[in-house]
Formats: C-alpha cells, sequence, structure tokens
C-alpha cells in the first residue's frame, strides 16, 4: 500500500501555502484596469511601500459591486458613478471616492459607412449610426461601459432594446470579447480607453469619434463595509485606499503608460 | 492563417524560454485536476461498485441522476460552489472563494458523475458475469473486489482519464470560484479565456497547443503504466 502515500502528499503540497493564506487583501476590480497591466504595475509598488499584497478579480462593473455585495472584496474599483453611489446607499460600501480618470471612445471599421468620424458630438455620431444602423455591438452586461452606452442612447431618445438582435447586438460578454467581435463584424462600438490601447486583435477597427465631455471615464473607489460585512479586512484595505489617494499613489497612476501613452488621469480629491 | 503559423511559433518559444509564469500556471493546472481526480476517485468508485453490486429501492434513480449529471455545464456548477463558498454564503467561514481549494470543489462535482457512472457501467457488467462462480466457489467479498478492479482495470485507466480531461480543459467553473487571480488561481484555461479577450490570439491558441501537449503526455504516460501492467502478467 505504499504507492497510496503519494496522492496524499500531493493534496497535502496545498495546504502549505495556505498555513501563509489570508494575509491579501481582496480587490474587486474592472477588466479594463487589470487587462491594461495597470495592477501588475502599480501593486508591486504598493507592495514595496506597506508590505501588503493585493488579490485582483478583474469582472465587469455590475459583477464587481454584485460580489463586494456578497462580501466577496475588500475594496472595489469600478467605474459607474450611480450604480458605485447606490452601493454605498444600500450599506455596503463605506465611502464612493474619485481615483482617476480617462475617456471612452467610438470605435468602427475604418471605412466608417456610418461617417461619424465628421461628427462634432457623440450625440451626431449616435444619430448617425442610428439612421444607417450598421451593426453596432453593445456590451449587454450591466457594466461601467454598457451603462454608458444606454445613458448616452437614451440622450439621443433612440431606445436600442427594440432593436436588440437586428443592427443593435448585445454580446453580454466583457471589452475585450466585444471587441473580437465588432472586429469580426466590421462593427461599431463604444470602449474604455485603456482597454482599446491595449487590444491587439483590432484588424480593421479604428477610434472614429473621441473627445466628446459625455464620454469621461470615472474610476471610483470604496472600501466594503465591515458594518455589513464583518470579515472584510478593512484596517488593510483602508491603508490601500490612502496609499491610492495619497500624492505618491496618484504620482504612480499618472506615470503608468503603455507604448508611451498615458492611460489613465488621477484626481482623487484631497 | 498567420495567427496559427504565430501560435505555433509563439508555443514553441514559451516552451523553451520555460517562462517561469507559464510554468507556474501548468503546475496549478495541474495540481488542481489531479487533486480533484483524485478525491473523486476516492468517493466515485466505491460508489459506483456500491450502485452495481447492491440492489436497493432507487438504484436507477440515482444512476439515472449521475449520468445525467455528467453533461451539468461547469458554469453552472461554478456558480453554485460560488454560491456556497462566498463569504455570504453556508461555507464563507472556510474562507476558500478565490482559492485553488475552492477550484479543486468545484471540479470534483464536475468529475464525480463521470467516474460513478462509467464505473457503475463496467462494474455492472462484470458482476453479472462473475456472480454465480463466486457464489458456487463462495469466494470471500473482499477476493471478488479484487477481481473486479484487476479484471476492468484498464477500462478503470480510460475513466480516470475522462476525468482527468473534464477537469484540464473546463474554464467556466474555475474561472467563477478561483477569480483568474495572477500567480493565485490563474490556469491554463482561465489565461486562454483572458488573452482571448485582450485579443492576443496567438498567445491564446499557443496556450491551447501547450495544454493539449501536456494531455497527450498524461495519455501517452497512461498507456505506458497500462502497457507495463499488461507485460507484467503475460510475462
Amino acid at each position: 500500500m505504499h504507492h497510496f502515500k503519494y496522492p496524499i502528499y500531493f493534496l497535502l503540497s496545498f495546504l502549505i501555502p495556505s498555513l501563509t493564506f489570508g494575509g491579501e487583501i481582496l480587490l474587486q476590480s474592472t477588466t479594463s484596469t487589470n487587462n491594461s497591466g495597470f495592477y501588475s504595475y502599480i501593486l508591486p509598488k504598493f507592495k514595496n511601500d506597506t508590505g501588503i499584497s493585493v488579490k485582483v478579480v478583474a469582472v465587469g462593473t455590475g459583477q464587481a459591486i454584485r460580489n463586494a455585495q456578497n462580501c466577496d472584496a475588500d475594496i472595489l474599483i469600478v467605474h459607474a458613478r450611480k450604480a458605485e453611489e447606490k452601493f454605498v446607499a444600500n450599506g455596503g460600501g463605506i465611502k464612493r471616492h474619485n481615483l482617476m480618470y480617462n475617456d471612452f471612445v467610438v470605435v468602427g471599421p475604418h471605412e466608417d459607412p456610418a461617417q461619424i468620424r465628421e461628427s462634432k458630438t457623440i450625440s451626431e455620431a449616435l444619430i448617425s449610426i442610428f439612421r444607417l444602423q450598421p451593426s453596432f455591438i453593445s456590451r449587454g452586461d450591466n457594466s461601467g461601459t454598457h451603462k454608458k452606452e444606454l445613458e448616452l442612447w437614451q440622450k439621443v431618445a433612440v431606445s436600442v432594446k427594440e432593436h436588440s438582435g437586428k443592427w443593435y447586438k448585445e454580446t453580454g460578454s466583457g471589452m475585450g470579447t466585444t471587441l473580437n467581435i465588432a472586429a469580426e463584424l466590421d462593427a461599431y462600438t463604444i470602449s474604455d480607453r485603456a482597454t482599446w490601447l491595449t487590444f491587439k486583435n483590432k484588424r480593421e477597427l479604428r477610434i472614429l469619434f473621441e473627445g466628446d465631455p459625455l464620454l469621461f471615464n470615472q474610476y471610483g473607489a470604496v472600501l466594503v463595509n465591515p458594518a455589513k460585512c464583518p470579515k472584510t479586512k478593512i484596517e488593510k484595505a483602508k491603508i490601500f485606499l490612502n496609499w491610492l489617494l495619497s500624492e505618491n499613489g496618484q504620482s504612480e497612476i499618472q506615470n503608468y503608460t503603455v507604448n508611451g501613452i498615458q492611460l489613465f488621469y488621477p484626481n482623487a480629491i484631497r | 492563417m498567420s495567427v496559427f503559423l504565430d501560435a505555433f511559433s509563439t508555443a514553441f518559444k514559451l516552451i523553451v524560454s520555460l517562462d517561469t509564469s507559464l510554468l507556474e500556471i501548468v503546475w496549478l493546472s495541474i495540481k488542481v485536476s489531479i487533486s480533484s481526480l483524485i478525491i473523486a476517485s476516492v468517493f466515485g468508485f466505491p460508489i459506483g461498485a456500491l450502485l452495481a453490486i447492491k440492489s436497493f429501492r432507487g438504484r436507477a434513480l440515482i444512476i439515472a441522476i449521475f449520468n445525467s449529471m455528467m453533461g451539468m455545464p461547469p458554469v453552472v456548477v461554478g456558480l453554485v460552489v460560488y454560491l456556497i463558498v462566498s463569504r455570504s454564503g453556508p461555507l464563507g467561514w472556510l474562507e476558500i472563494l478565490y482559492t485553488p481549494y475552492a477550484m479543486i470543489i468545484a471540479q470534483v462535482i464536475l468529475i464525480l458523475p463521470i467516474i460513478v457512472a462509467l464505473s457503475t457501467q463496467i462494474l455492472e457488467e462484470l458482476h453479472k458475469e462473475y456472480e454465480k462462480i463466486f457464489k458456487i466457489f463462495s469466494v470471500p467479498p473482499k477476493t471478488a473486489v479484487f477481481t473486479y478492479i484487476f479484471d476492468s482495470k484498464d477500462a478503470l485507466l480510460t475513466i480516470f482519464l475522462a476525468g482527468f480531461g473534464r477537469a484540464i480543459s473546463e474554464v467556466g467553473a474555475v474561472i467563477i470560484v478561483g477569480g483568474n487571480i495572477d500567480h493565485v488561481t490563474r490556469v491554463m484555461t482561465t489565461t486562454i479565456a483572458l488573452e482571448t479577450s485582450k485579443g492576443d490570439l496567438s498567445l491564446a491558441l499557443a496556450l491551447g497547443i501547450i495544454l493539449l501537449g501536456l494531455s497527450l503526455i498524461v495519455n501517452l504516460v497512461a498507456t505506458k503504466i497500462k502497457s507495463t501492467a499488461k507485460g507484467g502478467v503475460n510475462g
């Protein structure tokens, strides 16, 4: 029965890391910040300053907030201000802080059949798309980008739900998957700038419209409320939040670039 | 087509350079899948044997349940395990969400029905064959069990490999309960999903090629064990 020992050793090898486990804080975050390499850049710097490790779970804003509501987070970094404030108002979080921003861009096939390149405002661009009805791909996943996109359609009084499945297609997926589909279908879509800049399968897709103030993309940070979630590592999470909002943390955000392009602009109110 | 060529050269480079982050991911994939396989086997084979040999009320129903659970979508298993081990779930106090343990639990649930259903089927047929002979010669149950295991060892190995294949290749469950956290719960399949979403299709495909290679090695080793065992018996 000697050989039976090996599987047991194999299983025991799992118990070793578990002994040191539990010191890290858990961050629920949007995919855009994680996929652009932002956390691989900033978290080692934070660890260097404080000795605290951070585990990142990257999902859409909607899912991130839902996970935090289940207490499966110590801190939240997402980009849908109204949803963040609602989360705080419902007792899930302590307080919402501005962290940094960038913007959304409208991408589409470089031939630009709806000719949105000439648009002066985002509303004008969306109306051009609505008139021609080329394929437009929506996240459809309740993420921060999806919420923003719906807001923009609402502003031009187009009820996209009625067109879902026709020219307006909802993927119910992350930004990357949605961009892959848009590239395949030569379709228009709205992306956050960080995901777009680091996305590698652009093919015929180009930025066709940008720069409208309505496309502002604010990232916020919220600590999970220990009154609601007693197991949250509030002390360490607080250190992380304060570090991000500090002059040091903010200048590290400022310094992060991909191919020489700055991805996030710090704007914490001090 | 260039994606395919890129993928092969990327896969080759990754393997040759023994990329440390790749090794970490591969090793975790193997650890999680093998652990799940061992745990599922420890419970699965005895349950299978019991269902094959004993006759009792509700037996057919239990077999039908295990059979249909073989087709359970991993994402559903992931969701159920998530709700159970979430900090707000019944087993939240264990604090195993977003750790390899949660991934193992999910995979055990995925593999167990395969092992139970297939081993029931194989052992049932053997039992039909041997039952009367064993009764006539009043063979003790212990000997009977060993005879069954010995006689069906090739088929049992195939069941093992089927379970391993399900575990190592699924992404839906481990991405929910593991969270695809870098250096903690990132495995081959979740990395492939991540790189696909980042639009790095050739890297994603390269990882797919490596995963396939890994499966091939495991299967070759299994075949080798099989033929060695046979050689031992005949010689």
